[in-house]
């Protein structure tokens, strides 16, 4: 019953034929401005890439500044990176304000022209010092088609989610009380990992991929072997009420062969597990309502969010409560860090270098190394943390720049306004650059991730939109809707890329696997669908 | 009709009888054999005005015993919020869930090939032409005529009729039999919303009905759902659904329709 749009009149092709001739006459750069210099700048370690360099204004596109920059750094042909480039418009003598700092980072999208000169912020007679950063090497290609649709679960699909390690294993939590792992080369389950009584909720990967953990509505946690499919140990039990969130150490920080677990539940408290010894190592309890996300990040602090309206920043080593962040009018839905990739991912990339077999120490500086490089903005390793609620806005912060020892309240970095309806998922792009939302109002929205600028919205879905999720590249992003299909959205466009339509039902759980093959979404169809280019 | 509250000013002025408590109880007492005899003995139609009053005590009786019951009973652990399995971050969350089971009792049914053709009414009782039709003989030139007809049944028109040259006019509808919305009930829920017909899909009556937009007992409509929010499997939203009268729309001023699944 699609509706045919009527063919545009001759008024409406005139117009758009006027404007292409408009915007073609914008984009084009003036001859005869002469040449500018560029300093180039590493926007991570804050290292000039060599001397500056005169170019040609009319040369000076984003993709000529890539060769450039190639070329002095003595990359050969195989190991060309792309780059997005910056300019900090702040001059040095400014003081030191951050947020301040941060607004004034231009992205430039097109060439030098249009971004920096027509605007008249810097003149061809100035040296122009541009900061880079390195974008994935390689390309995600769009999921297109459903490699397999596999039965198995008896209900709703909840909870979906790959290993960090392949894209070959995925685990999903439903509501006929088991977890199961699928085998998504071959489209076959593996496992199937029964022992909880009720509904699985929560379904989390250690970020080796050797463990699975599951959080239940029967109040427990369970561990698994991934490999094996075999229980480790009986359930964790403790929790009260269902648990509606899991979230495990970092690589990096864990202590050898002693990874611990922090557990969210309904009944206001996180409790973090000491997964060998498979007891409550601390609980961390002061929210006042049920608990609705937990995130460890990677610099010793514990983040969580509750319906009561607040956010906690707590310690990660003396388990205190840092800070309380009450900025938000109404439940608070999610959490996302800027760092949640390199977190879950750990060692595991896409050069595969460090492999499973690797000696630990290797595998934890290498762990460490990627953190470090992933978070690290002007030489400085920074965490920023956003937060989605049931008021429909969402608050981007940045939890280092607390002051620890003063009483004010916390100031958030950004208040992102724009959403109509609850936001109920939010997440950061691997390479931290955007954020991506998910609301109730059938919109997935991005943001800039730096100042929590508006950048687009993604229309398309006619139901409420559950989730959305990056691929690795940080070029596409896959969102599931109530309205039953999976749309895969080009970021650099902002259009939609792919519908894949096919599930029968709501689709309740996303997740694009760390190496960007493949696609796994389930939902109310109990069908687990794998999606691959 | 008492004007005045002048039982209670003499109860203020004087006290109750002395005997009141001892007659309220006997009233009391007597009730209960009062009521047996009324029902043993009432003929016609008393008897079944008595009926049908005792009848509504009994229902709201039950009910209240029932209340009674559940207050007593001690529930099991608590179970889970909701009876069908929900993530995480619905869970705390009301929802309208009518329009949306609607949707997957369709798709369950829809893979059920026989189910494609069974109507909820699959038989309905003829109505002739003389019934539907009454020869309209007003005016002179008109009674000479002999072919003109006004339905006397409901009749659904579109929104863009206009009407034909009152010469040539062979059908007239009348303006005051003429419906546009449905109250259309979802057969497994028994939830019941008020919709727009789009059409008139099928009389059973007679091809001429259908076209005429004649709306019986049987008749297959088609209503607008949108605004329940049904989705497709390739995500766009169901507009139109068939529907099937279920009562006589002439006779009770109001089109009662159920929903085919």
């Amino acid at each position: 019953m699609a509706t045919i749009v009527p063919p545009p009149s001759k008024r409406q092709k005139l117009a758009a034929t006027e404007k292409a001739e408009r915007d073609a006459e914008e984009a084009r750069i003036p001859d005869g401005l002469g040449s500018i210099r560029i300093q180039f700048v590493d926007q991570g370690t804050g290292k000039s890439a060599g001397p500056a360099v005169a170019i040609d204004v009319q040369q000076a596109t984003v993709r000529n500044l890539e060769n450039l920059l190639n070329t002095l750094q003595a990359k050969d042909a195989s190991e060309r990176t792309p780059y997005r480039f910056f300019f900090n418009q702040r001059r040095p003598d400014t003081g030191n304000d951050e947020a301040a700092a941060e607004a004034a980072v231009l992205d430039i999208d097109r060439d030098i022209y249009s971004s920096i000169l027509k605007p008249g912020l810097k003149t061809t007679e100035d040296n122009i010092i541009l900061q880079y950063a390195p974008q994935a090497i390689f390309r995600v290609r769009p999921v297109s088609r459903c490699s397999a649709s596999i039965s198995g679960h008896g209900e709703s699909i909840l909870a979906a989610t790959f290993s960090p390690a392949t894209s070959a294993i995925l685990a999903t939590g439903s509501g006929d009380n088991t977890a199961r792992l699928w085998d998504c080369d071959t489209g076959t389950p593996r496992h199937t990992l029964k022992g909880h009584t009720s509904w699985v909720l929560v379904v989390s990967f250690s970020p080796d991929g050797k463990i699975l953990a599951t959080g239940s509505m029967d109040n427990s946690v369970r561990l698994w072997d991934v490999r094996t499919g075999e229980a480790l140990g009986g359930p964790l039990k403790g929790h009260t009420k269902w648990i509606t969130s899991l979230s495990w150490e970092p690589y990096h920080q864990q202590l050898k062969g002693k990874p611990r677990l922090a557990s969210a539940s309904k009944d206001s408290t996180v409790r973090i597990w000491d997964v060998p010894l498979r007891r409550v190592e601390q609980t961390l309890s002061g929210h006042k309502s049920s608990i609705t996300c937990v995130r460890w990040g990677g610099i010793h602090r514990i983040y969580t969010s509750s319906q009561d309206k607040t956010i906690k920043v707590w310690n990660a080593r003396s388990w205190t409560c840092l800070h309380t962040l009450t900025a938000h009018a109404h439940w608070v839905n999610h959490l996302a860090l800027s760092t949640d990739f390199v977190l879950r991912t750990a060692y595991h990339d896409h050069t595969t270098k460090v492999s499973d077999d690797a000696s630990t120490d290797a595998k934890v500086s290498a762990a460490r190394s990627r953190f470090e490089s992933a978070a690290r903005v002007n030489g400085v390793i920074i965490e920023r943390l956003i937060s989605a609620s049931d008021d429909n806005t969402i608050f981007l912060w940045q939890p280092s720049s607390f002051d620890p020892n003063s009483n004010t309240t916390p100031k958030p970095v950004a208040r992102l306004l724009g959403h109509q309806k609850q936001v109920n998922h939010v997440s950061f792009s691997p390479d931290g650059h955007y954020i991506a939302s998910a609301s109730f109002d059938n919109s997935v929205k991005l943001w800039n991730a730096i100042d929590g600028k508006f950048i687009t919205t993604l229309r398309g879905h006619v139901g409420a939109v559950y989730m959305c999720c990056w691929s690795a590249d940080s070029r596409l992003l896959v969102s599931a809707s109530k309205d039953t299909t999976v749309k895969v959205w080009d970021v650099k466009n902002q259009k939609l890329r792919e519908d894949l339509p096919g599930h029968k039902d709501e689709v309740f759980a996303v997740d694009w696997s760390a190496d960007g093959a493949a696609v796994g979404s389930g939902g109310k169809d109990k069908l687990v669908k794998i999606w691959k280019n | 009709m008492p004007q005045n509250e002048y039982i209670e000013r003499w109860t203020k002025q004087h006290g109750k009888r002395l005997d009141h408590d001892e007659r309220v109880r006997k009233r009391e007492a007597r009730e209960g054999h009062q009521m047996s005899q009324k029902a043993q003995e009432l003929r016609g139609l008393r008897a079944k005005l008595h009926q049908k009053k005792r009848h509504a005590e009994k229902i709201q009786m039950k009910k209240q015993i029932k209340a009674q019951e559940e207050r007593d009973v001690k529930s099991a652990a608590p179970s889970e919020p909701s009876s069908t399995p929900l993530p995480n971050y619905l869970l705390d969350r009301s929802q309208a869930n009518n329009a949306k089971a609607l949707s997957s009792a369709i798709k369950n049914k829809r893979a059920e090939k026989a189910a494609k053709f069974s109507v909820p009414l699959p038989k309905v009782k003829g109505i002739s032409e003389e019934e539907m039709f009454k020869v309209v003989k007003t005016g002179k030139k008109t009674a000479k005529k002999g072919w003109k007809r006004m339905i006397t049944k409901p009749t659904f028109v579109g929104p863009d009729f206009t009407r034909r040259p009152v010469k040539y006019e062979r059908f007239i509808r009348p303006m005051g039999l003429r419906y546009k919305k449905a109250n259309v009930t979802h057969p497994e829920l028994g939830v019941t919303v008020q919709l727009p017909i789009l059409g008139v899909k099928k009389n059973p009556q007679n091809p001429l009905y259908t076209q005429l937009g004649v709306l019986t007992k049987g008749t297959i409509v088609e209503v607008n759902v949108s605004e329940m929010g049904l989705v497709t499997a390739g995500g766009k939203v169901v507009w139109g659904k068939w529907a099937q009268i279920t009562n006589n729309p002439e006779n009770d001023g109001c089109l009662n329709a159920v929903l085919l699944v």
